[in-house]
């Protein structure tokens, strides 16, 4: 095996509730049923990868009003299942997804520190903030915080739960804690001894500028939805520019872009897969859905195979709550009218052609070359691979694509250490407890 | 003698000296093996805010994988937490247990604990009790509000779910409000089986309105029994079926002080539940590893040698242990859709 080559690191995403599962194909199991995150993981880790992720949701989505009820909907919640994840596995680690909005950082950093020694050093943190009234009207909290206020709410609250992770000594001594800033005055003794790995891995997502200073100053990986050779490089590039300001190497921060796939004999095949597999995930119920989404309109009248609505979208329409709003509405509704006249293409096949590709498709060979391409030329370090099936979505990938992966020298061929900060290669974070 | 009412049995696993450190998952998962080769009803893992030690839910959960019948029943505060989260993971304790989660509700009284979290100052602790009824109650709504059966994956309509299965529950508390529904389905067992301690008086109307199980101490048969009667008082005045609480008796044993041992144990156990003052018992042992060990060699293999305790699981879920109904959701028969 060549030594020196830049080095792929690769996560599984539990694929869960959003509109990529594919719950109408015959070999779709249980989004829910302890069994489907046990062989998701237990692949995971048969592939040797380096971490397992959730996602998060705390309200259900709604569509003018109702409960939207297309996609996969209902999952566990994450950090209760990764503790039992952790009986199942070895060395992969156990990554949650939780907001830093609706928690406190005592009661989290408790949480995650129990995670870290109940795994032996395999947790992760991926912090995520929220402004969003709909989803607060599920918590005591209540209201929510707007856009400013969130980062500044997140980069405190990550900042004390550090402090509390750091409040016992390397050698084992238990210390105390205070901290009092704008948004949390708490002071005590933190119960759970330092963690296994230094401190829980730190994980962000998040795009905009605030996001990307935030991980450049505080995280461990970043999770991005760059999946182009040329959006991947220049997010990388500015990303990493951003870490010497912090005193940081840029190989202290891992990029991993969460990327879809789809594999076939050939790449023929494969590509006629994706394109059936695109099918599958805009039903003629979504297809109306996501033009309701663009239009706020209701559309149900209208017919999937037919042609778009000659009407223009209600700007102010609030048909759409608990996910992201559309921002030009009339733009869009424009341009995929173009299209669609243009080359004749009906409702249901107008969101198929606008909606997001596969990020990977081809032969194992030709996935597993251009999974090497973007890390060697600096687009990525690794992927969050996000399955479209529930619970054997990643058998294919790990029994055809990491053994090319590992022949071509990018890839481990066993587990090095014990920790995921060793898997990521990622120091232990110094300590700074005694440091007032 | 022999009694027609079944006897339960649970036992503690920490005794209030949580550790942390890295053979924390192996002892527990030992000691969790152990009761369950005993084919006891469950186990409670006790926590607090303040500590020291893991929390309670990741233990059970970490344990959940390793064991296959016994009940799984961490502490939960309901005091400076999120009603919506305590709920979601009790829930999916159940799921990761498949049907065996409880969670025994407490709450965090002291100005200490409300300094870690510096949410509020805790109030009286009555209406800690108050509002621990309130976190029972909305559990119990999230639970329900998704129907069992919400869940459909009709490819013809392309609906993955009946939306008028799942319900807002629109809770409105003395110091929370949840929209609802649960992001997590219907657990196994419908809804977790909910312990109280009603040892202190501030926690009776709570036991007796919200639990499935309630534990008592009591210096005498007599009155365990009077406890008992009184927890079932309640339970009535709330228009509830007593027979749908069980009284259980916690004894704190050390079997290196405990005169007689294990045998007189067995005694003890088989007189008040045969007398009727209790419908069983939860062993605190004074060291986890060497007093459930003479429990279950001695005390256990005893009762069942008298033919007052069984010999193994007779149900997969814990309130087939238990002997309580699996609920119908509060929302199944109304069909309003939302």
């Amino acid at each position: 095996m060549s030594r020196g080559k830049k080095q792929v690191h690769l996560a599984a995403h539990f694929p869960g509730v959003n509109s990529t599962t594919v719950w109408s194909d015959p070999r779709s199991g249980s989004q829910i049923d302890f069994s489907s995150f046990e062989h998701l993981a237990r692949t995971a880790e048969r592939g040797l990868f380096d971490f397992f992720f959730l996602a998060e949701g705390l309200r259900l989505r709604e569509h003018a009003g109702r409960i939207h009820d297309l996609d996969v909907v209902g999952r566990p919640e994450s950090i209760t299942v990764l503790n039992a994840l952790a009986a199942v596995t070895d060395r992969l680690g156990l990554a949650a997804t939780v907001n830093a909005t609706f928690n406190e950082p005592y009661e989290l950093a408790r949480r995650l520190a129990s995670l870290d020694h109940l795994s032996a050093g395999r947790a992760a943190w991926n912090v995520v903030t929220s402004s969003d009234a709909f989803t607060g009207e599920n918590f005591r909290r209540g209201g929510f915080l707007d856009r400013a206020d969130r980062y500044t709410r997140a980069a405190e609250f990550l900042g004390v739960v550090r402090e509390l992770w750091d409040s016992w000594t390397p050698g084992g001594e238990p210390g105390t804690f205070a901290h009092s800033g704008p948004q949390f005055r708490i002071e005590g003794r933190f119960p759970v001894p330092r963690s296994p790995q230094g401190q829980p891995v730190v994980i962000q997502a998040g795009d905009s500028g605030e996001g990307r200073e935030f991980a450049a100053s505080a995280a461990d990986v970043i999770f991005t939805r760059h999946s182009t050779l040329e959006a991947g490089r220049e997010f990388y590039a500015d990303v990493k520019g951003r870490l010497a300001r912090y005193g940081r190497r840029p190989d202290d921060l891992k990029i991993m872009p969460g990327v879809t796939y789809v594999l076939g004999d050939s790449d023929a095949d494969a590509q006629e897969r994706a394109a059936e597999i695109r099918r599958q995930q805009v039903s003629p119920q979504n297809a109306i859905l996501a033009l309701e989404q663009v239009w706020g309109r209701d559309l149900s009248g209208y017919d999937p195979d037919g042609p778009l609505p000659d009407i223009d979208p209600d700007p102010d329409s609030v048909l759409v709550q608990g996910r992201v709003r559309v921002a030009d509405p009339v733009g869009v509704a424009r341009k995929w009218r173009a299209l669609s006249e243009e080359k004749g293409l009906s409702i249901r096949q107008t969101v198929i052609e606008t909606g997001s590709r596969q990020s990977f498709v081809g032969s194992p060979a030709t996935v597993a070359a251009a999974l090497e391409e973007f890390v060697a030329t600096d687009a990525a370090d690794g992927f969050i691979l996000v399955p479209h099936l529930t619970p054997g979505g990643l058998d294919d990938f790990v029994d055809r694509v990491v053994p090319l992966l590992q022949e071509r020298g990018v890839f481990r061929t066993e587990y090095a250490g014990t920790t995921l900060r060793s898997h990521l290669g990622l120091p232990e974070p110094v300590w700074k407890g005694d440091t007032p | 003698m022999t009694s027609t009412r079944p006897l339960h049995l649970a036992a503690e696993l920490v005794a209030g000296s949580g550790r942390a450190d890295p053979g924390t998952a192996a002892r527990t998962v030992a000691l969790a093996r152990l009761a369950e080769a005993a084919a006891l009803d469950f186990l409670t893992h006790d926590d607090s805010f303040a500590g020291p030690g893991l929390d309670a839910l990741a233990v059970l959960a970490r344990v959940a994988p390793e064991t296959r019948s016994v009940g799984l029943v961490p502490t939960v505060t309901t005091t400076h937490t999120e009603p919506f989260h305590v709920q979601a993971a009790v829930a999916t304790l159940d799921w990761v247990s498949r049907g065996r989660a409880g969670w025994r509700i407490a709450v965090s009284p002291t100005g200490a604990e409300a300094r870690l979290l510096g949410r509020r100052p805790a109030p009286p602790t009555a209406e800690l009790w108050q509002e621990a009824g309130e976190v029972a109650e909305v559990s119990r709504k999230l639970w329900d509000s998704w129907e069992d059966d919400a869940e459909i994956r009709d490819v013809a309509t392309g609906r993955f779910i009946d939306r008028r299965k799942l319900h807002h529950v629109n809770f409105q508390g003395a110091t929370f409000s949840v929209k609802g529904p649960s992001t997590v389905p219907r657990p196994p067992q419908g809804n977790p089986v909910t312990v109280v301690d009603a040892t202190r008086p501030a926690a009776r109307d709570t036991a007796a309105h919200h639990a499935d199980v309630a534990l008592v101490r009591a210096a005498s048969a007599e009155e365990a029994a009077a406890l008992r009667a009184e927890l079932h008082r309640g339970a009535r005045a709330h228009g509830r079926d007593p027979g749908q609480l069980r009284v259980l008796l916690s004894l704190t044993v050390d079997f290196d002080a405990y005169e007689g041992g294990a045998g007189a144990l067995a005694e003890l156990i088989a007189g008040w539940h045969g007398g009727g003052a209790v419908d069983g018992f939860h062993l605190v042992p004074a060291v986890p590893e060497r007093d459930l060990e003479r429990f279950v060699a001695g005390t256990v293999t005893r009762l069942r040698e008298r033919g007052l305790f069984r010999a193994d699981y007779e149900g997969v879920t814990l309130r087939d242990h238990l002997g309580l109904a699996r609920p119908v959701s509060q929302y199944a028969t109304t069909g309003v859709s939302v």
